[in-house]
């Protein structure tokens, strides 16, 4: 047996189904081993996309995601997927062709240092240097991939080592004696938070993207409900719960809803699940909860208190931590603030669109989420769209929300779908993207065409980067620069290209016939909808 | 303030660029970093000396505990014993040679190599006693000078172990 059906094998070990990947010489002896193996290749149109949607795949089903494409341009296509991977703990494995050993450092064809590239943003990476490590390197790999903090990992495998016949041991124990993932929560910690929990009268639950990878929805809104806690969440956070709960507050944040950034503000004690108190998600440096005493879970230590002073820092698993504080005694019946949320949840958040000049996207993401069952799946692109369905789009089930969080990047909506799809034949897979982001991806139409995937594509088209306009007229004094797409094509014809079935709808009273057709199971459908061009995330001047 | 941290590593190729390269992407500067193989050849030590908060270094602390080839990590700021080492060549005249030995013997530094222009000196010590060697022989014309940065060892009988 060679280096690559090595590692193919132990790819299947793994339990791996699908690849998504592009092909090159320097990965020519893994597609040739490819062929014996039942593992499924998925052939995205640019690596990029091969990684975003091993990301989609991973975060619609809790597996590992793997992507692999050849060396130099291959494995620089893939970087922009590997640090989204990174940023939103995504647990993924790429895997990568290096030239071979002896001519690494040479500048031969092909030759980059990818490892070196990418050591930033991921969690780990392998340049393997003998055929023989194959086995122990990939095990690690998903090991620590999916693992403690989740995240990306790199393998870089030289041609001559995919090559190499010989005996591979399969039986291998990974040797990682440094790594080991806190989970259990400190009982002193614990205790804690057990008696804030009791002190408080104004208790808020923080849900982020670790939530949704500790798999526990169903014990967030069990809390919820027994200390009478409302929750917000984060952007990942939306993918993490169903937020159509009825003690869901929405999302907070720069972008996110009134209701929800004022319960933060108002709240006596904070319970941070699972997420980093980024920028976006608390606004200013320490002006987030200011009034509460901020308790952060997670498993990751560095996260906690580096962005935010923290009253109870709690290192753990949140799972295992959740299990335990649900076993507290800490029936909170007194809600100090009931009134005051019924309150700010009659406040009505609106886009600032005008019938005249197109459509309101509130009005077409209300009508996805009215009409989306729990069988949905719905990824987004990066932009005005984005932050509209964020803020509009109601979850009914943990993981039917996948966007790009913490990298932000345009681009993921078509290939992350792709990557559900894959996984979910039985569910109905629904894209939102911008004129802007379309046109990064819209390559993907073949990919989704050669698979056969049934994705419904929503394409928001306001002619121009939205998003980026939005932020100059409100921080450059509307003087716009290279946010309007002036020559975009007729979509229709590109779909048409594609073999895609194509629906234009330019009035109110066409949106619920369309979202219909979104909806439909065993379609594959663009619906372009025509937005407002002056459709705002904020329809008031950000940052008062 | 500064801090000495001793962290051992997995001693494999790219672990010096992972553990340096997550200092200048957080912004962290390493005021010195040694790392030599320790008494298990699977494992080397790094001395890494760092200035800032108590809040810098519990990052720092916490952002190399995640690299995943970083074994374990002590700050030994408070019990360590450190030494800096360095060469110093001193351009010399048959009229001052003298008073330069007689310098350096009373500072203890080592005579390591002598030509007529030139005396080179070796010297061990702590931070300061570098920096003080260096300042007396100022006067001179230092043609050049190298030096390690910092390696420490705790005090008595408490040792880093993997
Ligand atoms: C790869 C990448 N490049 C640039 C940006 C900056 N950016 C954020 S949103 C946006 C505009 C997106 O336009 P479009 O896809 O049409 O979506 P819209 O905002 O109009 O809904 C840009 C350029 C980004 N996030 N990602
Ligand atoms: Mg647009």
């Amino acid at each position: 047996m060679n280096g690559a059906g090595a590692l193919i094998k132990v790819l299947e070990n793994e339990g791996v189904q699908v690849i998504f990947g592009y092909p090159g010489g320097a990965v020519l002896p893994l597609y040739d081993a490819l062929l014996c193996s039942d593992i499924k290749h998925v052939l995205t149109r640019t690596e990029q996309s091969a990684a975003h949607a091993a990301c989609g795949y991973s975060r619609s089903t809790d597996k590992v995601g793997v992507c692999w494409a050849t060396s130099g341009p291959g494995a620089t296509n893939l970087i922009t997927g590997i640090a989204n991977a990174y940023l939103d703990s995504t647990p993924l494995v790429a895997i990568t062709g290096q030239v071979a050993t002896e001519l690494i450092g040479h500048d031969v064809f092909q030759e980059v240092d990818i490892v070196g590239a990418t050591t930033p943003f991921t969690k780990h990476n392998y340049l393997v240097k003998d055929a023989a490590d194959i086995p122990r390197i990939v095990k690690e790999a998903f090991y620590i991939a999916n693992t403690g903090r989740k995240g990306p990992v790199l393998i870089d495998v030289p041609k001559d080592i995919q090559e190499k016949v010989r005996n591979y041991d399969f039986d291998v124990e990974i040797a990682l004696r440094s790594y080991k993932p806190n989970m259990e929560p400190n009982f002193r910690q614990m205790a804690k938070l057990e008696e804030a929990i009791k002190d408080s009268k104004r208790p808020l639950l923080c849900v982020g993207g670790g939530c949704m990878l500790s798999r526990v929805s169903d014990k967030i809104i069990e809390l919820s409900n027994k200390i009478n806690a409302p929750f917000v969440t984060t952007m990942l956070g939306i993918g993490a719960v169903p937020t159509d709960h009825e003690n869901c507050l929405g999302m907070i944040g720069q972008s996110g809803l009134k209701a929800a950034n004022d319960a933060v503000e108002s709240a006596d004690l904070v319970v941070v699940l699972g997420a980093r108190l980024g920028d976006r998600a608390t606004g200013k440096h320490n002006s987030f909860a200011r009034k509460a005493k901020i308790v952060h879970i997670d498993i990751d230590p560095a996260e906690i208190g580096k962005n935010h002073n923290t009253y109870i820092p709690i290192v753990g698993d949140l799972d295992v931590t959740l299990t335990k504080i649900l076993k507290m005694d800490i029936e909170v019946k007194s809600n100090e603030w009931a009134a005051d949320i019924a309150e700010w949840r009659k406040y009505v958040e609106t886009t600032g669109a005008c019938c005249e000049n197109g459509l309101d996207p509130k009005d077409v993401i209300e009508a996805l989420s009215d009409g989306a069952d729990d069988n949905v799946i719905l990824t987004t692109d990066v932009g005005q769209h984005q932050v509209w369905a964020g803020r509009f789009y109601r979850t009914k089930t943990r993981g039917s929300f996948i966007t790009s969080g913490g990298l932000g990047t345009m681009a993921f909506s078509l290939p992350s779908a792709i990557g559900a799809a894959m996984a979910n034949p039985d569910k109905r897979i629904v894209t939102i993207v911008g004129d802007g982001g379309f046109q990064m991806c819209l390559n993907e139409l073949g990919t989704i065409k050669q698979e056969e995937l049934k994705i419904g594509i929503a394409l928001f088209n306001n002619n121009r980067l939205g998003m980026v306009r939005e932020l100059q007229e409100h921080f450059c004094g509307a003087r716009y620069s290279s946010v309007h797409l002036e020559s975009n094509p007729d979509f229709s014809k590109i779909a048409e290209a594609y073999g895609v079935e194509y629906i234009l709808v330019d009035k109110k009273d066409q949106i619920d016939a369309a979202v219909k057709m979104l909806l439909t199971p065993d379609k594959i459908v663009m619906v372009e909808f025509d937005i407002d061009p002056n459709a705002n995330v904020k329809p008031v001047k950000a940052g008062e | 303030m500064k801090h000495i941290l001793s962290v051992l590593v997995e001693n494999r190729a790219g672990v010096l660029h992972k553990v340096s390269g997550m200092f200048g992407r957080r912004g962290y500067n390493i005021e010195s970093l040694v790392v030599g193989v320790t008494q298990d050849p699977s494992v080397s030590r790094m001395t890494i000396v760092i200035d800032g908060n108590d809040n810098n270094v519990e990052q720092v602390n916490k952002q190399l505990h995640k690299l995943i080839d970083v074994i374990k990590i002590n700050d030994i700021t408070k019990t360590a014993i450190s030494r800096q080492f360095a060469f110093i060549k001193i351009r010399c005249t048959p009229a001052n040679r003298n008073e330069i030995v007689v310098l350096a013997n009373i500072v203890e530094a080592k005579i390591v190599d002598v030509s007529p222009e030139i005396i080179i000196l070796e010297v061990t010590g702590d931070e300061d006693k570098l920096s003080n060697i260096k300042a007396l022989f100022d006067k001179y014309t230092i043609a050049e000078m190298v030096q390690t940065g910092v390696v420490a060892i705790e005090k008595g009988t408490s040792s880093l172990k993997v």
